[in-house]
């Protein structure tokens, strides 16, 4: 269970956000929603543990969250062009700690497991980028507009994908102006602060 | 866990320098130059030449080093995979430390190792070369270490060039005094012993401090 309380971000001297209080149990999907410029990718990065609180306090079982419990799925894929496929996900793999096993299957990679990411289009690099989640295992989702320049079949990948995580008793807090398609998601609504 | 973390990241790192070039060929060249350069702008005078060999070698492996600066985390840093460094249980000094050990690796060292002989075309004495040797490789990962400094400072600037080396070129003068001291002193009386010691000291300074600044100047940018 993710808790937040009374949290406030600040960037650049501007106020982000201010009293923002949720809580995210096992299981569940938060759906962050609100306009460009709300604070959406700022809220996911503050729990990533990129960027600080200036106010409240964010806990993951009455303890402090830890960032090695994340996975932050950002605007950036952290792809390098020149690697391969496979080579981009195993280093991500082993750097992060996860088991040796193929992940390129959930988001059907294999076809292009040995060509170099630079030649990827930009669906692609998201779907490599979205098997991160798959290849090591950690509890907690933050996915910032996880279905950007996703086709229909990825998006269906990233259903399935999701949903297995949950049963799991994981959670997935995502920043989306689409509707992420899964049954008893709850939307968060962040408010431009004037 | 931690140990499979860093591994992973040094053997990526290698495995890129090796794939894209980490700056190497830039800075072989960068040494090739000056080693041509300098008997036509100084005249064929061997003596004078044998008396500047050393120093010369030692701004030239400086200098190249310092071309290569701006390389080591700013595609990391771009490309997001930065963000994700941090979302380890290992301390994100190791991870800079890494990444410092993977660009003296595959930089700095075979710099280091293939410039003393590069001298030979200043007149360098042959009794020299030992000693450039070690004090190179010695001084090579001081010269990383900082650069590393530097890199981590302008990593979120487009051209960070000029001001790394503003920044990191006052910090390279003790490594070179001392490394050329090594060197020099051999044609005196004195004993160069101390003076390589002095550049061990210096190089394991760096080692403990540097990765603790970079990592504080990365998050600065991070967050």
């Amino acid at each position: 269970m993710v808790e937040a309380k009374s949290l406030a971000c600040e960037r650049g001297g501007r106020l982000i956000f201010k009293e923002l209080n949720f809580t995210v149990h096992g299981g569940e999907v938060v759906e962050l929603r609100g306009p460009n410029g709300a604070g959406k990718s700022t809220l996911l990065r503050l729990m990533a543990g990129l960027n600080r609180a200036a106010e409240g306090s964010l806990r993951c079982n009455g303890a402090a969250l830890v960032n090695d419990h994340v996975h932050y799925i950002g605007h950036n894929e952290a792809i390098k062009p020149a690697l391969t496929v496979r080579q981009n996900l195993s280093f991500w793999q082993s750097f992060l700690g996860g088991p040796n096993i193929e992940a390129l299957k959930p988001f059907r990679l294999e076809q292009l497991a040995d060509d170099e990411a630079r030649l990827l289009s930009e669906g692609q690099k998201r779907r490599l980028a979205l098997s991160r989640l798959v290849a090591v295992a950690r509890p907690i989702w933050l996915l910032d507009e996880p279905t950007v320049g996703l086709d229909q079949a990825a998006l269906v990948d990233l259903r399935r994908e999701l949903q297995s995580h949950l049963q799991l008793g994981g959670m997935v807090i995502a920043a989306t102006h689409a509707d992420i398609g899964i049954k008893g998601s709850r939307p968060l609504e962040l408010a431009p602060t004037p | 866990m931690m140990r499979s973390t860093l591994m992973a990241l040094l053997k990526r790192d290698i495995t890129l320098a090796r794939k894209q070039g980490g700056g190497f060929g830039a800075a072989v060249s960068f040494i090739l130059a000056v080693v041509v350069m300098v008997p036509i702008a100084l005249g064929p005078d061997p003596n004078l030449l044998q008396r500047l060999a050393a120093g010369m070698m030692w701004l030239a492996l400086l200098l190249s080093v310092l071309l290569t600066a701006d390389r080591i985390f700013q595609q990391d840093f771009e490309d997001g995979s930065l963000d994700l460094m941090t979302m380890v249980a290992a301390p994100f000094e190791m991870i800079v430390l890494t990444k410092s050990i993977a660009h003296w690796l595959m930089v700095s060292l075979p710099l280091a190792i293939i410039a003393p002989p590069l001298g030979l075309m200043l007149n360098i004495e042959l009794s020299q070369l030992p000693m450039l040797w070690a004090a190179m490789i010695t001084g090579s990962l001081a010269l990383s270490l900082l650069a590393s400094l530097g890199g981590a400072i302008a990593a979120g600037l487009r051209r960070g060039g000029l001001l790394i080396a503003i920044l990191i070129l006052p910090l390279y003068i003790p490594v070179l005094i001392f490394g050329v001291a090594s060197t020099t002193l051999m044609m005196g009386p004195q004993s160069s012993l101390p003076a390589l010691l002095v550049l061990l000291a210096i190089t394991l300074m760096c080692l403990v401090i540097t990765p603790i600044a970079s990592a504080a100047a990365l998050r600065a940018y991070l967050r």
